[in-house]
């Protein structure tokens, strides 16, 4: 078959070159942050030596196992320009950086539910009498904060709202409790950080999990490694 | 002084213009050699015109409005002006005809992606020419380019745009919801279509195939080893693969759930990859109905390359074989 570089440079810098049998030498993104925990165990699973990804928190590259780690938003951007074969995320990722049909979101295949971290992306506002319909109702429009604010305007949207969508990168529930907005969209799990500050969901909008994304061209050049992985987690 | 230009765009200074220069004079040589006459068309043309063509996600982008308020807009792509010179030029022309360019196309962007809005494209179109046939021979003449170019470690993915329709139709998904699945498809979400096929009458063998089928890549033996609704979906593609040489067809990877972006494909797509890229080079396919649109119907197959990729992959290849860049 015509020879091809294995593991070869893709952008400037070289892909973390795996030596490890247990993913066929793919390189992989895995997101720091919430989904970290489960998602090493899933890597442990298919048989990576995953404990110096767990020990040492400051390291980027894991040359021997394959593995790049950067936050969640990142993991789309790595996978799309082939630096990882494949990567894992959430959908709350996926669906804010998709956007409308026609502008043609981040060029990766999904392909796989892995299940975990499930939380759901809600709309919000402060426990009582609903601020946000109040505003709808008098002014016209409500005033939303939120990490998201594709989801939220597309949302919003679809459900025959005006919105005015207000982007914050951090700590959302502060926006409406100091009346900078009268409701917020943002992913919940437990709902703990909702009731600490008096907020509760009024709707709830799509349960995001962690998903499994690949590369187009890997998703080709790598077919027979890609197959494998994915008929051994769909088994797990 | 500083001077601006917009984002997206680059000017291009002599070292880089001297090994562009070698890929496309290489390009040229091959086109011309299997009988591609090249042509400059307009990159100003008429929006109307343009319109004809179902152009999906690579519609033009730029639009200026001429002395008497007529809207043009500054072309995507080749294939379509190429369209209309058949029709305009070549009305009675027997075919196959056969064209071939170097131009730069434009297309929209999306911020802080570092996508270009001005591209070069070499490309060819094969006019006249019907699948199997014509088909087998753009990819022949693909991979003449590639070679001689001197890219090394480049495939070619196979599939066609009739596949999934034909998969669809033959285990009867109800016309509404076929829309949907291949927006799935498009997005390559496959998660997405499981959701979307769960929630269809269909028996669970049918909705198995729907989702595994186009999650399919491989050699031959794919073809061969398909049944039923699927043997006649691939049936197509089965055809072309008998009529490639061996070199050829040693480089294609069979993809049953290929999709491209651009709308007007009828038959088989393909896109050529390279390990020391991320993105796909380029790519073409057979476009059945686009000549009748202009006004002249006939079969037409073609391809584009991306030359600032095929530059790209070169230099990660580092080889230079045929091409002293």
């Amino acid at each position: 078959m015509a020879a091809t570089p294995s593991g070869t440079a893709k952008g400037s810098s070289a892909a973390a070159k795996s030596s490890s049998g247990a993913t066929d030498g793919l390189t992989i993104a895995v997101p720091r942050g919430a989904l970290f925990g489960e998602t090493v165990d899933l890597l442990s699973g298919l048989g990576l030596d995953t404990s110096e990804l767990r020990s040492n928190d400051r390291k980027l590259l894991f040359e021997d196992i394959g593995v790049i780690t950067m936050r969640p938003s990142d993991v789309p951007t790595y996978v799309e320009s082939g630096a990882a074969d494949i990567g894992i995320t959430g959908k709350d990722v996926l669906l804010e950086q998709a956007a409308a049909r026609g502008e043609g979101g981040r060029e990766v295949y999904e392909l796989l539910d892995l299940g975990y971290g499930r939380c759901t992306m809600v709309l919000a506002s402060k426990a009582g009498p609903d601020p946000a319909a109040e505003a709808l109702r008098r002014l016209g429009v409500m005033r939303v904060a939120t990490k998201y604010p594709r989801i939220a305007e597309r949302h919003l949207e679809e459900t025959g709202r005006q919105a005015e969508i207000v982007e914050v990168k951090g700590s959302v529930e502060l926006a409406p409790l100091t009346g900078m907005v009268e409701a917020i969209v943002d992913l919940t799990a437990t709902g703990t950080t909702l009731r600490e500050h008096d907020l509760i969901v009024r709707e709830e909008i799509v349960e995001c999990t962690a998903r499994l994304i690949a590369n187009p061209v890997s998703h080709k050049l790598r077919a027979r490694e890609i197959d494998k992985l994915l008929e051994r987690l769909r088994a797990a | 002084m500083i001077h601006p230009i917009p984002s997206g765009t680059r000017d291009v200074l002599p070292d880089e213009t001297r090994e562009v220069r070698a890929i496309t004079d290489a390009l040229r040589g091959v086109f011309e050699r299997h009988g591609y006459g090249e042509v400059y068309t307009p990159a100003l043309e008429y929006e109307s015109v343009l319109a004809r063509a179902d152009m999906a996600e690579a519609k033009p982008a730029y639009r200026v409005f001429d002395e008497s308020g007529a809207a043009l807009v500054l072309r995507s792509d080749m294939t379509v002006p190429i369209a209309r010179v058949v029709a305009t030029r070549y009305p009675t022309e027997e075919p196959p005809l056969r064209f071939c360019y170097l131009a730069h196309c434009y297309r929209g962007v999306r911020p802080q992606r570092g996508q270009p809005r001005e591209l070069l494209q070499a490309g060819i179109e094969l006019i006249g020419a019907s699948a199997p046939q014509g088909t087998a021979e753009a990819l022949g003449v693909l991979c003449a380019a590639l070679d001689t170019v001197g890219l090394e470690g480049y495939r070619i993915g196979l599939g066609d745009a009739s596949l999934f329709p034909s998969l669809m139709a033959g285990v009867g998904v109800p016309e509404q919801a076929r829309p949907r699945l291949l927006e799935a498809l498009a997005d390559r979400d496959f998660v997405g279509l499981d959701e979307e096929l769960s929630q269809l009458d269909l028996a669970e063998a049918d909705r198995e195939l729907l989702l595994s089928v186009p999650q399919r890549r491989g050699g031959p033996e794919l073809l061969e080893a398909a049944e039923g609704v699927v043997a006649d979906a691939v049936a197509n593609m089965r055809e072309v693969h008998q009529l490639l040489e061996p070199d050829v067809a040693e480089r294609v990877i069979f993809d049953l759930g290929l999709v491209r972006s651009i709308g007007y494909y009828t038959g088989a797509v393909f896109e050529v990859y390279d390990p020391a890229l991320g993105t796909p080079i380029g790519g073409g396919g057979r476009y059945d109905e686009l000549l009748g649109r202009f006004g002249r119907p006939l079969p037409a197959v073609g391809f584009a390359l991306g030359v600032d990729r095929l530059h790209i992959a070169l230099m990660g290849e580092e080889r230079g074989t045929g091409v002293s860049l």
